[in-house]
């Protein structure tokens, strides 16, 4: 970078500013990509300015003033990441909502930040929107980007990309100074966007960033792992996620790094494979799944094949971890290495799609330490990072060389963290949120007077200075005889066994622990079919008494584990039951980044925690649920309560 | 009905009106026997432009004869088709597909072992007017051609949505989805008539929403006239403009929905009713 962009740099202080730069310091490299038609579509960094400078004078031709919220809707696509640009550059505040939801939380979000402009991807979530209009009066435009199906719409507040964009160029013409003067007026204490939190408790806060504390945090991020403009990353997460605002957004505005936008949420897998990200962060759940597919498909292979493969991940178990760490290996066990990279590790990394990355991450919640151990043992630098919407998730995250399995990194560069007496972890961070969206009696709650922020989650510090998380804090609680009890410490050590899709364990202030499992139909099918096990479906497969035999040993392990930490031993599980149906966020279940809710489901199956608790060995029960399409229909079963062994450690302790 | 009325069709659920147009295909007083067996007796109907037409009847009805006297496959012993004005006593399959009828089948007929997109590619064959030599060498007109149809085809499968299975062989995918495959060979042709024949056999109520959607999308966005075939009343009763019902190779009702729905004889015959 020349001198004079170097100053620049220090001059774009918001977002739409940064944008701009970037079409005078690189207009010919690639901004973003699309898949669309089969053909990967680019655009350069000038192309994405006009076309935000285009969208932006579209809006303000049609009223969109300073200090509006504009709503955007849909999968991650180019326009509406331009949407959040144009909304910035006009002075408003962009607001991204979940694509999957469904009216109600999208009617709040409307209600709650006064949305008068919304920009969505297509039908789906115009027939939302227009569904919602009795009740949001105030919505005077919705823009679309797919036009397809909407042919014969013919409410007012209706208007094509397309439309939008032309508008916004005649009004470009008729007032030239417009958008640069409105980008100007920006300054770096404005909000850039309002993110609403999923809300394991309660209704939904807006969190308030600053273009100072997004930009802050993101050059955080791209100068601890050295970003650089040759980056290039898949934009597939919900655009309303703090983490994709993070990484496909603001850390891609800093660098100035290629976004690449899959075709259809399907197609996600070739998608990555042809595009090969050299950056890439996804929850542990994806990181599962993918993990879970090779698995199933090397079950398939040839006998030599599948030889060749355990042979070398054992190779790649022993030493793989350590040579990426650089740590000293013996020369045999280096070699083994090289000659498995050559024959397994390098192949499996392209059918993941992963040849290129240099930097992956993931966070949001734990990931299984044998997860993590086998991605950077075939030579993926997995890292984990900690952090929330309320802080841009800049507060914690693994250097290079030291990942520990158990641990989410050190504080980075500019955070101050403490752990209070209660056991919470309290924050001060640059990436620090303004404050809750109209909530001042929530903003104060969670900040404390010295400005630190109270992350709701409970950890600490271990010899090395790095950060363990074991739980949200509120939800840490005690059994009768005042063991610590730590339930999504123990559900996550449920979950990492590929045969357990989610846990909910109980045992505050009660005499023992139990918990519900859902198990992953996936993989207990997979392992039922080897056995010639017949099943009909979730319901008749979660009922069998083989398979609660399966999920009675993983509860065993979990329990010896258990048993080997001193502070958690008393709290192994004691009895559990599959549940009849799984857990789902369409029926309130699990919040839309998919964690449960252990209060609501708790108080759902009321019998089932009674039969738990009250010793009986099954339990008849009835739950309505909610269909994709919104009709709700009643499961009925009979489900089998289980008793497990405690863990021998505790056994001998006692 | 008063003519007026016939021209408009109100669409259930969309609030949409839209305007049929001239009767695009006739079919007049057509017989069809195999041997001793009648299987289409003096059965005469229209189909106007943009109207979704249905052909129901019970089983052996000669419904998917019917099909097969449209698009020529089997050439009728007395009537005559009349197609945009022509009026032929026979038309062979080509001739059909050249003039734009194109049509799905009740046995799905593509090639299991090819792609979805190869699959769909077929469907243009007629339109490929580049020499063998040139196809081969993948030189000038050829080569243009080919980027030209590739375009056509993946405006399709972005249409029907079938994205992530492009590369898939169509062997190794589910039933629901060959259908939808069939559907986007037949739209590849850009056929002015659409002959479907069963396109919802076999599927569950998720598939048969989606291709009813399809279906209608398809009658919207590109203005294509389509006849089906159907046994599922619901499906038949929510998309159709109009609905022929025949029985013995009869016609026994042509009518809208609600006419149909309370036609007596339909009512026997069809629907079952104990005598």
């Amino acid at each position: 970078m020349t001198q004079s962009a170097a100053a620049e740099m220090a001059v774009a202080d918001t977002f739409p500013k940064l944008l701009l730069q970037h079409a005078r310091v690189r207009p010919n490299r690639v901004a973003i990509r699309e898949k669309d038609l089969g053909i990967w579509q680019s655009w350069t960094w000038s192309e994405a300015a006009d076309e935000v400078r285009w969208l932006a004078c579209g809006l303000a031709a049609r009223g969109f003033r300073r200090g509006m919220n504009l709503a955007i809707v849909g999968d991650n696509r180019p326009r509406l990441y331009w949407a959040f640009a144009a909304a910035q550059a006009l002075g408003g505040v962009p607001v991204p909502i979940y694509q999957d939801s469904v009216s109600q939380e999208i009617l709040f979000v409307l209600d709650n930040a006064e949305v008068r402009f919304a920009i969505v991807e297509d039908q789906e979530q115009v027939d939302k929107l227009l569904e919602l209009l009795p009740q949001a009066p105030n919505l005077e435009l919705i823009c679309y980007d797919d036009p397809r199906g909407l042919r014969n719409y013919a409410q007012p507040q209706l208007i094509p990309y397309d439309e939008l964009r032309i508008a916004g160029r005649e009004f470009d013409e008729k007032n030239p100074g417009f958008f640069l003067r409105e980008v100007d007026a920006g300054s770096a204490g404005d909000i850039c966007v309002i993110l609403y939190t999923s809300g394991t408790t309660g209704k939904p806060k807006g969190v308030c960033h600053t273009h100072r504390s997004f930009i802050a945090a993101a050059s955080g991020d791209v100068s601890f792992d050295r970003f650089t403009e040759d980056e290039s990353v898949l934009s597939y997460l919900p655009m309303a996620w703090v983490g994709d605002h993070l990484f496909s957004y603001a850390q891609a505005m800093v660098a100035g790094f290629t976004v690449n936008c899959p075709e259809s949420s399907e197609t996600v897998m070739t998608d990555l494979r042809e595009i090969g990200p050299t950056y890439y962060f996804a929850p542990p759940r994806v990181f599962e799944n993918l993990l879970t597919q090779v698995m199933i498909r090397m079950d398939d292979a040839a006998r030599l094949k599948k030889w060749l493969f355990h042979y070398f991940m054992n190779v790649a178990r022993r030493c793989g971890a350590e040579i990426l760490d650089g740590t000293p290996v013996p020369i045999v066990a280096r070699l083994q290495y090289l000659l498995g990279d050559l024959l397994v590790y390098g192949p499996l990394r392209n059918v993941l799609g992963m040849s290129r990355v240099r930097v992956a991450y993931t966070g949001g919640a734990a990931i299984g330490p044998d997860l993590h151990r086998f991605y950077r043992s075939i030579g993926i630098n997995l890292k984990q990072l900690y952090g929330q919407t309320e802080t841009a998730v800049y507060v914690c995250k693994q250097p290079d060389g030291e990942a520990k399995l158990d641990s989410v990194g050190q504080p980075l560069p500019g955070v101050e963290l403490k752990v209070a007496a209660s056991g919470e972890v309290l924050v001060r961070t640059p990436g620090m949120l303004k404050e809750y969206y109209k909530r001042p009696d929530a903003t104060v709650e969670s900040i404390t007077p010295d400005g630190y922020f109270m992350t709701g989650d409970a950890g600490f510090f271990d010899d090395d200075g790095h950060l363990k998380i074991i739980d949200r804090a509120k939800d840490v609680g005690k059994l009768d005889d005042g063991t610590l009890f730590a339930p999504q410490f123990l559900e996550n050590k449920l979950k990492f066994f590929p045969y357990v899709k989610e846990a909910v364990c109980f045992g505050d202030r009660r005499d023992m622990v139990c918990a519900f499992v859902n198990i992953d139909v996936q993989a207990v099918g997979n392992w039922a079919e080897k056995l010639g096990l017949a099943y009909a479906g979730y319901v008749d497969l979660a009922s069998k008494p083989q398979v609660y035999e399966l999920i009675a040993s993983c509860v065993e392990k979990v329990n010896a584990d258990l048993a080997r930490e001193p502070h958690l031993s008393g709290s192994q599980i004691r009895r559990f039951l599959i549940l009849h149906k799984e857990l789902d966020a369409d029926d309130d279940e699990l919040t839309r980044t998919r964690k449960v809710r252990r209060g609501f489901i708790g108080e759902k199956y009321a019998p089932l925690v009674s039969a738990l608790y009250g010793g009986a060995h099954s339990c008849r029960i009835e739950t309505q649920v909610r269909f994709e399409d919104g009709r709700t229909g009643t499961v009925r079963a009979e489900v089998r309560v289980c008793d497990v062994k405690a863990g021998s450690y505790a056994a001998k302790a006692a | 009905m008063a003519a007026s009325a016939n021209n408009k069709a109100d669409r259930k659920g969309s609030g949409v009106t839209r305007t049929l147009g001239e009767p695009i295909i006739s079919v007049d007083n057509i017989s069809l026997s195999f041997g001793g067996v009648n299987a289409l007796s003096g059965v005469s109907f229209h189909v106007r432009r943009r109207e979704v037409l249905a052909i129901i009847g019970p089983n052996g009805a000669g419904k998917s004869s019917l099909l097969n006297v449209i698009n020529g496959v089997y050439h009728p012993s007395e009537g005559t088709v009349t197609y945009k004005g022509l009026t032929q006593h026979q038309m062979r399959p080509h001739q059909a597909a050249s003039r734009g009828i194109a049509r799905t089948f009740q046995n799905i007929a593509l090639f299991k072992g090819m792609t979805v997109l190869d699959n769909i590619m077929t469907g243009r064959t007629l339109k490929m007017h580049a020499g063998f030599l040139w196809q081969c060498l993948y030189l000038g007109k050829a080569r243009r051609e080919e980027i030209e149809h590739r375009m056509k085809v993946e405006g399709i499968i972005d249409f029907l949505q079938i994205e992530s299975i492009r590369k898939t062989p169509v062997g190794r995918l589910p039933y629901g989805l060959q259908k939808r495959v069939e559907l986007g060979r037949a739209l590849a042709a850009e056929p002015d008539l659409l002959l479907l024949d069963e396109p919802m056999a076999g599927m569950n109520v998720e598939e048969k929403q989606d291709m009813c959607r399809f279906i209608l999308d398809v009658n919207d966005e590109f203005g294509t006239t389509i006849v089906l075939i159907e046994h599922d009343m619901g499906v038949v009763m929510d998309i159709c403009d109009r609905i022929v019902v025949l029985d013995y190779g009869r016609k026994i009702g042509d009518g809208t929905p609600e006419e149909i729905r309370s036609n007596k004889e339909v009512i026997d015959a069809y629907l079952g009713v104990a005598h």
